[in-house]
């Protein structure tokens, strides 16, 4: 791993050299004012908008200590770790048992919001929502179901007039997250799809145009009649796109919302194992949307550096308790209550 | 002060060491080491390139071997991981990409060297030489929302029912295809082959014009027969810088071209470049052997360069030898 490494020398050179430009530029003016304490975090791109906002808050309660968030991406925030060249990671996903081996050290995941995936499609001349069973949405996927009139789909629409149109799926291209929560919930409901294609940050898609990004995704379903795509709720909801209900397990066809995120992890809680590693796709209750997931901190159990170790509890303890208000207003669904119970106790595990 | 160097000359014998130095004050020395310097410099960061995709491929290179290059899946799930789709997708848009715009800059340089006027030439240039510098995002925003739309609505129905006997244009029309692909590299290498090329036939020395003219030729039979052989290698030469562009291009291309990894004939489907999967999986890639696998990709680009460079090498070698012979 030379390569990753001497990346991150690189990095961390170019970030020194401008952490010294930076000091020699201010040191005139605020001379006696001690240096911040620096804690450097890498990781996944899909809560940046609110960690960015949590990192900068909480730097103006104590500003003896800056957060420091690049978003590359939840595995290069993992690698980043696990090279040590970052004091905690972020990812969209939890670490397998493998990943978990490959650390020289113990790793602990802490939930901090929750996201959801949707289905957005365009079919001309159907302006209503559409509801979709889990069937219907992995045999499209699949390449079974190839027509939008389809028993498959019409059977869940009474009233909407569906065309005899092809229908033209649209994943994602780069590695994501979403995909992930997107792949995790199709395995779930069906077989067929767990056996032949499996769940990851990109796969072997059986059918399907590839778009870059949410962007990338919602602009290809825009323009090519008959698109299926998934995206992300908060992209979804800032974009006004319209996007379909989907029937979760205790049967009800649920609308994705902030709410309706939160309750699916809600639903899991009591069956949630101690270290917060689990999916939360297909929950239970019936207020639940199917299709969500936690986002993660990684955080290694043993911090060397006391004043570091310090900080990072605290700001933990800071975003379970008054950094959770910040998370709708961004819409990224806030954890349920007593996720963030078990979340305080797990902070003792920091040592 | 004639007589300084000759009694220098006495107490210290002219040797390889005084040579030096004197060469070292004039100058010649200096210029020597740093220019040799500029070109080591090129030679080390190509071989630490090489260097590094080798040895972080090594996984990947031992469990798949040779069949990493005909292997026609890519599954980060399971595990197994070919080249080909790639390599196809890269090697048949920038062929795609060469076939329009040769014509196309190649046409546009004659007529901006030979049959122009000075000033619509001089100004049309420079707006060719802005277009080189345009992001390739931009051009792959404008493939999204110009070309794609003007593609499935219009070109591509079109050709369906004109050519559609033929294998390049069948199946589904999405658009965003490997043709899109093609044409949004054309465009962004046009700009080069016109520029360099045009430079190329500037360069031709007025005598030989003149010469044709005065036995009789027309212009364009001047143009034609004399002034582009004259240039024919150094059109040649951009032509292959413009090619070595469009085997690179990652953004604009990922953009167009539908990311997906199937090898299929007709121009319609989506494909998938080397360049554009690397930049796509590479952030997310978890898993050593999935990373290891990029990186392959990466060695397998480099090659694929090397391979077209050195095939474009051979081309000019051998229509030089011809033109010589002739001559």
């Amino acid at each position: 791993m030379k390569l990753k490494s001497s990346i991150a020398t690189i990095a961390l050179g170019a970030a020194l050299i401008a952490a010294g430009v930076i000091t020699l530029v201010d040191s005139p003016a605020a001379a006696p004012a001690p240096s911040p304490l620096l804690i450097n975090a890498a990781g996944a791109t899909f809560p940046y908008p609110i960690y960015s906002k949590w990192f900068t808050e909480y730097n103006r309660v104590h500003p003896d200590i800056q957060i420091n968030y690049q978003s590359i991406g939840s595995g290069g925030g993992i690698r980043q770790l696990q090279a040590g060249t970052v004091d905690f990671g972020a990812s969209d996903m939890p670490l397998n048992d493998q990943m978990l081996k490959d650390f020289k050290f113990q790793v602990l995941h802490f939930p901090t919001v929750l996201g959801a995936v949707v289905p957005t499609y365009n079919i001309q001349g159907v302006s209503q929502e559409l509801n979709f069973t889990a069937e219907a949405l992995a045999d499209i996927f699949l390449g079974k179901v190839t027509k939008w009139n389809d028993p498959a789909i019409a059977g869940a629409n009474q009233g909407v007039n569906l065309p005899d149109q092809d229908i033209v799926v649209v994943h994602r291209s780069d590695g994501s997250g979403t995909t992930f929560v997107w792949t995790d919930y199709l395995c779930k409901v069906s077989k067929d799809w767990e056996t032949k294609v499996g769940r990851n940050t990109s796969v072997n898609w059986p059918v399907g145009l590839g778009g870059k990004g949410n962007e990338g995704v919602s602009g290809l379903v825009k323009q090519t009649p008959g698109a299926i795509g998934y995206v992300e709720l908060i992209y979804a909801m800032q974009n006004q796109l319209p996007y379909g209900r989907v029937k979760n397990s205790a049967g009800a066809f649920v609308k994705a919302d902030l709410a309706s995120t939160t309750a699916a992890a809600a639903g899991e809680a009591k069956m949630m194992p101690a270290d917060f590693r689990v999916s939360i796709t297909n929950a239970q209750g019936k207020a639940a949307y199917p299709i969500c997931s936690f986002t993660y901190l990684l955080i290694p159990a043993n911090i060397q550096d006391a004043p570091k170790k310090t900080a990072i509890k605290d700001f933990l303890h800071w975003m379970l308790t008054t950094g959770q208000n910040d998370a709708e207003g961004l819409s990224y669904a806030k954890l349920p209550k007593d996720v963030v119970a078990r979340e305080m106790k797990a902070i003792g595990q920091i040592n | 002060m004639a007589s300084a160097p000759t009694t220098v000359d006495h107490v210290r014998p002219p040797g390889r060491t005084w040579e030096f130095i004197k060469r070292l004050r004039r100058g010649d020395e200096v210029a020597h080491l740093i220019t040799l310097l500029a070109a080591a410099s090129i030679i080390v960061v190509t071989v630490m390139l090489v260097y590094q995709l080798y040895t972080n491929s090594t996984l990947p290179r031992h469990k798949f071997g040779f069949s990493f290059f005909l292997g026609k899946t890519w599954d980060p799930v399971s595990g197994e991981f070919g080249a080909l789709p790639f390599i196809f997708g890269t090697v048949v848009s920038s062929a795609l990409a060469l076939l329009v715009a040769v014509p196309l800059g190649v046409g546009a340089a004659i007529f901006l060297s030979e049959l122009a006027p000075p000033r619509i030439s001089n100004v049309t240039t420079f707006v060719i030489e802005l277009l080189a510098a345009v992001p390739s995002v931009i051009y792959g925003l404008l493939g999204i929302f110009i070309l794609v739309p003007v593609l499935r609505k219009g070109v591509m129905p079109f050709l369906k029912t004109t050519l559609g006997f033929l294998p390049f244009f069948q199946g589904p029309i999405y658009g965003v295809s490997m043709l899109a692909g093609g044409l949004v590299l054309a465009v962004m290498i046009v700009p080069f082959i016109i520029s360099v090329s045009r430079e190329v036939l500037m360069a031709v020395p007025v005598e030989q014009r003149e010469a044709a003219l005065a036995m009789g030729a027309t212009k364009w039979e001047s143009t034609w027969q004399v002034v582009v052989p004259f240039a024919r290698v150094g059109i040649m030469a951009s032509v292959f810088l413009a090619l070595a562009r469009a085997l690179g291009e990652t953004m604009a291309v990922t953009m167009v071209i539908g990311n997906d990894p199937r090898i299929s004939a007709s121009l319609f489907a989506p494909g998938y470049t080397i360049a554009a999967v690397i930049a796509n999986e590479f952030t997310e890639a978890t898993g050593d052997l999935y990373l290891e696998a990029l990186i392959e990709l990466g060695l397998v680009l480099f090659l694929l360069t090397i391979l077209i460079n050195g095939l474009a090498r051979l081309v000019i070698i051998a229509t030089t030898q011809k033109g010589a012979a002739q001559g």
